[in-house]
């Protein structure tokens, strides 16, 4: 019996070693290059311990022509994006979650539909779209986009969200005096905020990785995978990785910090 | 004085009927009990009454308030849930105060109101602690306190003690009474479950297929079901039936034939007796004994009368085995004559 069980736990952590070691080594060397000086990517064999640590590569990568003003529009164009998608998405969700009505299913379905769209089949059309409506080359456009296509996601995840808040909650906040409206915010809302922040996180990480659309409806108002994509065959070695490590952080960062705010949050439970 | 009025409330879910031109009125003070089982639409009805839902016709009046178009917050109701529907992010505390604050009270009276409403529970010591930390029982007795401090002229109950283990139960239901007692809220309770609508209600509505069978004090359903559904659902074990012909004053039946006892029309009937008032004698309805379970205060006989399956409480130490031939004395005065069509009673007036 607890051989079986020391044999469970070794495979369980066996696997979830070797998942980690899968995503954490090749993170780890993209960080290592991206903090070492410029020439040690050139090196070889590849030390596993970085000898020297500098950030010059990192500058480099950072005071290169058009970097900044990207990393700044990609981060109005995600702001915008998750706006805008929990702003339509959360309240489908909620009604997927809360309301029987005619076509729901068939609703259900055209979300996931939407998803099986190519947007390489879409580009074109909304090329032509965008510049008929003046809005090409603008980080509105961007944003609409990463809207529409993070919308699916949304839509569904919040449901599913709004679907483990009991509606007897929300009814005995009725009872007690909220109108429908704050029994949602008093009751609703605050319980499914773990799940709206994992959301919006996920919609950030989609709207930040985004290459194609940025590159096909913007000129000069580029992205960061936009502008890091364009100028990726003139650019050293040294600076992929830099850009690399950096378009990975963030997503990283959020994650860590959003985990704890999930896990803490109704904490004792 | 506000007592309850129901009157000619249908609801239907979509082209399924939930409750059908239901009336009820139910007195200031008064304890009643919606009972029947699943599907029958007596959470319906109560959700109606709380405003939850919304009639498709008849009126819900609450006193004098017409409030069949009223949202629940406007209708002067407080509820208990069957999931107690506690607020997982609210300590115990706010979710007992979360109604007075939502009515805009002032701060001290809020605190004053929970500390006697906790302590009228016996959840002073949980105050601070989230429902996380509570157990069942005490999730349930948060969710009645939250709604008791409402002072609210109606307290709705939808099934509170489904949820808690057999012991608890006992425990909850005495102390439901006894704060009723105390409080004296015209309450409604939906439950499925009989001995807790007899043991609490002052009355028991009996429901089925959206429409109430019978509406009556507890023994008088108990002794005089108006249905052979309600002689079944009420009481146990289940009121016996037994069918036959009525010809010139004597029932027959599948081998059997006694006198009868009141004036009960001619033609096919069926004879319902309660098993307290069947008894083991030397003159009778003929039975074959199957089953004898001692139950400590009495024994329960299982026998068949024909093909008919029949319950008889019967002193412990009667002497008789399974596969025994034995008679049954009916109880003449305490029987129940039904109509064999349409299973409603067939009242000789009471």
């Amino acid at each position: 019996m607890t051989m079986r069980l020391a044999a469970d736990r070794v495979l369980v952590y066996g696997s979830a070693i070797l998942l980690a070691l899968w995503v954490l080594v090749p993170l780890y060397l993209i960080a290592i290059a991206a903090f070492s000086p410029q020439n040690a990517i050139y090196e070889y064999p590849k030390r596993l311990v970085p000898t020297e640590l500098s950030a010059e590569t990192m500058q480099f990568f950072l005071n290169s022509r058009g970097v900044l003003p990207s990393v700044v529009n990609s981060l109005i164009v995600a702001a915008i994006t998750i706006v805008l998608g929990l702003g339509l998405g959360a309240p489908a969700g909620y009604a997927l979650a809360r309301f029987r009505f005619g076509g729901r299913d068939a609703f259900a379905v055209l979300i996931l539909a939407t998803k099986m769209f190519p947007i390489a089949i879409l580009s074109i059309p909304l090329a032509v779209t965008f510049l008929q409506l003046g809005l090409y080359d603008s980080l509105a456009a961007v944003a609409l986009v990463h809207t529409a296509m993070a919308l699916p996601f949304i839509i569904l995840v919040t449901s599913g969200v709004f679907v483990s808040v009991s509606q007897e909650l929300e009814e005995a906040a009725q009872t007690l005096g909220c109108s429908r409206w704050t029994a949602f915010l008093r009751v609703a809302l605050p319980l499914a905020l773990p799940g709206l922040a994992a959301a919006a996180i996920f919609t950030f990480v989609i709207s930040w990785n985004e290459t194609f659309a940025a590159t096909i409806l913007t000129l000069r108002t580029r992205t960061l995978p936009a502008q890091v994509l364009t100028s990726l065959d003139q650019s050293p070695l040294y600076f992929k990785f830099a850009g690399g490590l950096f378009m990975v952080a963030p997503a990283i960062l959020f994650i860590f910090f959003m985990r704890k705010y999930l896990l803490n949050l109704w904490g004792g439970r | 004085m506000s007592g309850i009025t129901i009157a000619g409330v249908t609801k239907a879910y979509g082209k399924t009927p939930a409750l059908r031109d239901v009336s009820l009125n139910i007195a200031d003070g008064e304890f009643m009990v919606l009972l029947g089982p699943s599907g029958c639409g007596k959470t319906t009805l109560l959700r109606c009454i709380a405003g939850l839902e919304q009639v498709n016709a008849g009126k819900v009046l609450i006193g004098e308030r017409d409030v069949t178009t009223l949202p629940p917050r406007d209708r002067d109701i407080a509820m208990v849930f069957q999931s107690y529907a506690v607020f997982p992010h609210m300590t115990v505390a706010q979710n007992i105060g979360f109604g007075l604050k939502m009515h805009r009270r002032p701060a001290d009276e809020i605190a004053r109101r929970v500390g006697e409403g906790a302590e009228l529970l016996g959840l002073s010591p949980f105050l601070d602690r989230y429902p996380g930390q509570l157990s069942g029982g005490q999730r349930q007795r948060v969710a009645v306190a939250r709604a008791l401090v409402m002072d609210a002229t109606v307290l709705l109950m939808d099934e509170p003690l489904s949820n808690l283990d057999a012991l608890l139960r006992l425990q909850a239901r005495a102390d439901l009474k006894r704060l009723h007692g105390e409080v004296k809220r015209t309450t409604i309770y939906v439950t499925h479950d009989q001995v807790e609508a007899m043991s609490m209600g002052d009355r028991i509505a009996v429901m089925r297929d959206g429409v109430i069978v019978q509406c009556d004090a507890p023994m008088s359903i108990y002794d005089r079901p108006a249905t052979q559904f309600v002689g079944g659902f009420i009481g146990s074990p289940p009121m016996n039936f037994l069918r036959g012909t009525m010809s010139g004053g004597t029932f027959q039946g599948d081998g059997f034939q006694i006198p009868a006892t009141a004036a009960v029309r001619e033609g096919p009937v069926v004879l319902g007796v309660r098993a307290e008032h069947l008894t083991i004698a030397a003159e009778g309805v003929p039975a074959m004994v199957q089953v004898v379970e001692p139950l400590g205060s009495h024994a329960l006989i299982t026998a068949l009368v024909g093909k008919t399956t029949v319950k008889v409480q019967a002193p412990v130490d009667t002497p008789v085995r399974p596969n025994e031939q034995v008679r049954l004395a009916v109880d003449g005065a305490r029987v129940r004559w039904m109509d064999d069509a349409s299973g409603a009673a067939i009242d000789a007036p009471a």
